[in-house]
């Protein structure tokens, strides 16, 4: 394919994506999360277009009822009459490549309507839990048009703190008699709520589990406004109207304070800098000459015979020696 | 006496077994033999493995507590177990033709298979109907249909069991209005329904409601049932689909008790008398290749039940402790490839269950794994049954492999790890929260995997299927549903609603809403809507609208 | 980076016997795929929604009830409809030999039976998806 009628192509895509088109929307989301031929130029296409969704992090710990939760907080904004993205993220295997991804079982019902778009994502080896197609992925539905984008992960190893890095607000979700009382009550975790909820109110040890998330938070939380706890019963919508309340209340606030500009930032210099990363460990390359190098000099690191500061150094001259980065 | 066996086995097993087995051409077939649900098989068994295990505590005497060796003191001397072939397909005239054949052949139980949409509460002219009309089984409509599916058959000698669960309170429902319009009282009426929801949500697949009120519906059918239909079973606690969905046999009984257990803690929460009803409660199991492990899975279950019953729950009626139990033979173990050699493993899983002291079953026709049963298929399954009852001798004396080493230790093998199961399930907070963070359903999914895997690297032989293998045409006569069903079912549901008093429905819908929404036994005004001729999809989204419908968790 | 095959597996219908469907997930997850499962009695119109979302290669449906002749072929049509004709479709379950050509003549592009392994369903799809 001519350069030309590739970008003839990405443009048909971007613009049918751009319109609504759920077949667009999908398919641009494939592109840009494989990072197939035509990405970047897709990408600057319709950047432009993003940074009006608010983009909505959910993670807990699995057994939680995320995805039930996630299900009825899109039916309330639909009637509140949003458009709805959601990403619902599941581990990949590690040793297999592949994975089943089954949170949709439970938002199956939302397939007829054309103002909800769910697109399930493995993580895909990506260290931090989510896939960087993730964050691209966000940006998709965002220059679609969808008014808001919930990101569900399940909240095991690095996810969670990953998922404030894409997320403009996080909801820490949690539910009584999982074993340990409170899951989430692990250093750095409980940093990153903006509102908390206490999923399966109808256990016993509900009240428990939200008295001690409210007594953590008031022992310290980074924001000047203290994050609420709020009660649901995923499965039966009860709370459910009161936290889309809370959220978009939380938001306001989030945005009048420019905290949330604040946040957009440290999220584009997280992207930036990964990708500077990324650029310049490719202008290295991992074969040839510059790939043997660079593998030699990890050999020594490992035998003492360098240490890692020295040998950063090597790689990066040997980077500037090869031509303007 | 025991030291000297203890002594000789060890002998036996130093001097004899190793010496042939380091020699090339006596080597064993393979490194580990194990059986079907992982419990390690030794080269030999002897009183050793019995050692402090007392007679009396462990195996005891028929129609006593434990019952290891049957629920009745003479089991197949008296009788043999009810025969009960599964039927149905079609239209109710089909079906009631097919009874009417089976009656007439010797067997002397019915079982209903009813089709997918009255399974799940809907009528034939649903839109999700479609296609699916009279597939596996008859389509129930309205009680007009179930008076053509039961017309010229006695329900006063036949007892009928019907494979409904969701909707089962319906389903009774109309049974009792049949008897009725049949003069016979619902006193009279003898038969089972298996009104178990927790193994739907946990392996089959047909729920309506949420568990919470499908809980409701089976105390409240528990309670009318007591003193209206008191010689009905009001539930088959079924491990059999549980098996099918590829759990292991000691999966099988551990989640089928479970489910037992919760049934039974609902009930008596609900303010029922644990002697009231637990004498109705009845068992549905399968019964799979594994030959030896099977019976001791019969066996196993039954004194782990008597225990948990007396022990756990202050049972006092013996009738309350005893585990009565429908086998069917293993639907999945069936092949479509070389269909004829399923009558042979149809034959062996049926001794087991005879063997392990069944007091019903249902034997699978070879065709199964290809379509619905011709008639021909039926009668061999059902000659089958009568073979092993009439002919094979085993009948003759009670409970006849009581005692061998091998099996009694696997009986306790069984039951040791049932129990760990159940214990941990107890842990999570009963079945029914097991059942809702998918536990269960991740156990028998995992065992599933591992069985398919077993057979695909060709550790685990399956005759005919991956090895044996020869060269097939496609078989010829299966049996087939005319998608014309379907259209004369909703051609039924027409004149049924233009002749019956819609006023009166709608006052007895009303009258069922009000009740859901209450707390009032939910039985008479489900009986009274079926008397007006509401369909059955009508009464069903009554509560579908005051319940709500349960979602299923991922995978 | 290298493109991953995703596969929708879905049980339209109104049957409840899963294991044949959640098996060959595994299956295919093992095979490196990515396998979106969507559960029981699904209609044909959710099984294309969720597929056109997802933008799966492959379509994978199983169903025992006997209700294929009627289900399997609207899937494809409204995939068709939707224009999304270059997703694969197969499908698999208690389905008779003599249902087959006819399936296949609507547009499902194989039928796995009872015994096929799994092995052989993960090699069909990654030979005939149609979008490389």
């Amino acid at each position: 394919m001519s350069q030309s009628d590739r970008a003839e192509k990405v443009r048909h895509l971007v613009d049918g994506a751009v319109a609504g088109d759920v077949r667009s929307v999908s398919r641009l989301i494939s592109l840009v999360e494989n990072e197939a031929s035509g990405y970047e130029e897709a990408y600057s296409m319709f950047y432009g277009r993003t940074g009006k969704a608010k983009v909505i992090g959910i993670t807990g710990p699995p057994g939680g009822g995320k995805s039930t939760l996630v299900d009825k907080l899109a039916s309330k904004l639909r009637q509140l009459g949003n458009r709805v993205g959601v990403i619902a993220v599941d581990p990949t295997s590690p040793f297999t490549g592949g994975a089943v991804l089954g949170d949709r079982v439970r938002m199956q019902r939302h397939n007829a309507d054309p103002g909800v778009f769910i697109r399930s994502m493995g993580t895909r080896g990506h260290l931090g839990g989510l896939s960087r197609g993730t964050a691209a992925a966000v940006d998709v539905l965002d220059a679609a048009g969808y008014d808001y984008v919930l990101v569900e992960t399940v909240g095991v190893g690095q996810s969670e703190i990953e998922i404030s890095s894409l997320s403009d607000l996080v909801v820490l979700l949690n539910v009584p008699g999982l074993g340990d009382e409170i899951q989430i009550i692990k250093a750095g975790i409980m940093e990153i709520g903006d509102v908390f909820v206490v999923n399966k109110m109808d256990r016993p040890g509900a009240d428990r589990t939200k008295a001690e998330l409210e007594y953590a938070l008031d022992l310290g939380h980074e924001l000047p406004r203290r994050p609420k706890v709020l009660m649901t019963n995923a499965e039966t919508s009860e709370g459910v109207a009161e936290l889309v309340a809370e959220i978009d209340d939380y938001y306001g606030w989030l945005r009048d304070s420019g905290i949330l500009e604040k946040r957009r930032a440290k999220h584009a210099e997280l992207v930036v800098t990964r990708m500077l990363a990324d650029r310049l460990m490719k202008r290295l390359g991992s074969e040839g000459e510059d790939g043997e190098l660079a593998g030699e000099l990890y050999v020594c690191v490992s035998r003492r015979l360098l240490t890692p500061y020295e040998a950063a150094e090597r790689i990066f001259k040997r980077i500037i020696e090869k031509g303007a980065i | 006496m025991k030291d000297r066996i203890k002594e000789t086995t060890g002998r036996w097993y130093k001097e004899v077994y190793e010496k042939s087995v380091a020699d090339p051409r006596r080597k064993e077939r393979r490194e580990n033999f194990e059986s079907g649900s992982g419990i390690p098989i030794k080269p030999l068994y002897t009183p050793v493995d019995l050692e402090g295990k007392d007679y009396e505590e462990q195996l005891g005497f028929p129609g006593e507590f434990p019952f290891t060796r049957g629920v009745q003191p003479t089991m197949y001397r008296g009788r043999f177990w009810t025969m009960r072939q599964y039927a149905g397909f079609a239209s109710a005239e089909e079906s009631n033709k097919r009874y009417k054949m089976l009656l007439g052949s010797g067997q002397t139980g019915l079982s209903v298979a009813f089709d997918l949409p009255t399974q799940i509460g809907y009528d034939s002219d649903n839109e999700l109907s479609a296609g699916e009309v009279g597939k596996v089984g008859v389509a129930i409509d309205s009680l007009a249909d179930m008076e053509t599916l039961f017309d010229g058959i006695p329900l006063d000698k036949v007892s009928t069991s019907m494979t409904i669960n969701a909707p089962a309170a319906v389903l009774l429902a109309m049974y009792i209005a049949v008897g009725e319009k049949h003069g016979v009282s619902s006193k009279e009426l003898d038969g089972t329904i298996q009104n178990d929801l927790l193994k739907e949500y946990a392996a089959r697949g047909t729920y309506i409601y949420p568990p919470q009120p499908s809980m409701r519906l089976i105390t409240d059918i528990f309670a009318y049932c007591k003193d209206n239909v008191p010689k009905w079973n009001t539930i088959s606690i079924s491990g059999y689909h549980i098996r099918e969905a590829g759990s292991t046999a000691v999966q099988e009984v551990a989640f089928t008790l479970a489910d037992g257990i919760a049934y039974v803690e609902a009930a008596i929460k609900a303010g029922l008398d644990v002697d009231d009803f637990a004498p109705r409660l009845s068992f549905f199991f399968n019964s799979h290749n594994d030959f030896l492990e099977e019976i001791a899975k019969f066996r196993a279950a039954r004194r782990l039940w008597a225990k948990i019953m007396k022990d756990r729950f202050g049972a006092k009626n013996p009738r309350s402790l005893m585990l009565r139990f429908h086998t069917q033979t293993g639907g999945c173990t069936l092949t479509a490839q070389q269909p004829d050699n399923n009558v042979v493993r149809v034959t062996l899983q049926a001794l087991a269950a005879v063997l392990g002291g069944t007091q019903s079953l249902h034997t699978n026709s070879r065709d199964e794994a290809l379509a619905l049963p011709t008639e021909d298929s039926v009668r061999i399954a059902l000659r089958t049954q009568q073979i092993i009852a009439y002919e094979s001798g085993v009948c003759d004396t009670v409970d006849p492999l009581a005692g061998s080493y091998y099996l009694e230790s696997l009986c306790d093998k069984i039951e040791e790890q049932a129990a760990d199961y159940i214990k941990r399930i107890d842990e999570i907070g009963g079945a029914v929260r097991a059942i809702e963070q998918g536990f269960i359903q991740r156990e028998i999914e995992d065992s599933a995997y591992k069985y398919q895997m077993s057979i695909e690297s060709g550790d685990r032989t399956v005759v005919g299927l991956n090895k044996f293998q020869i060269k097939e045409t496609a078989p010829k006569g299966l049996l087939k549903v005319d998608e014309a069903v379907g259209r004369a079912q909703c051609e039924k549901i027409k004149a049924v609603k233009a002749r019956r008093d819609n006023a009166a429905v709608k006052a007895a819908l009303k009258d069922l809403e009000t009740a859901a929404k209450g707390t009032d036994n939910l039985m008479p005004p489900i009986l009274a809507a079926v008397k007006q001729y509401a369909t059955l999809g009508e009464i069903c989204d009554v509560m579908r609208d005051v319940f709500g419908e349960y979602k299923p968790t991922g995978m | 980076m290298d493109r991953k095959i995703r596969v929708l597996v879905a049980k339209p219908g109104l049957d409840g016997h899963d294991r044949g469907a959640k098996v060959v997930a595994r299956a295919l997850r093992d095979a490196g795929m990515e396998v979106i499962y969507t559960g029981l009695r699904q209609t044909p119109e959710q099984i294309v929604s969720a597929a056109i979302q997802e933008d799966v290669d492959c379509v994978a449906l199983s169903i025992l009830s006997g209700a294929h002749n009627h289900l399997f072929p609207k899937v494809v049509d409204l995939l068709k409809e939707k224009g999304a004709d270059d997703v694969l479709v197969v499908g698999g379950g208690v389905i008779p030999d003599e249902d087959i050509p006819g399936l296949v003549a609507k547009g499902v592009a194989a039928v796995f039976t009872p015994g096929t392994p799994t092995t052989k369903t993960a090699e069909y799809i990654r030979e005939n998806i149609k979008r490389k």
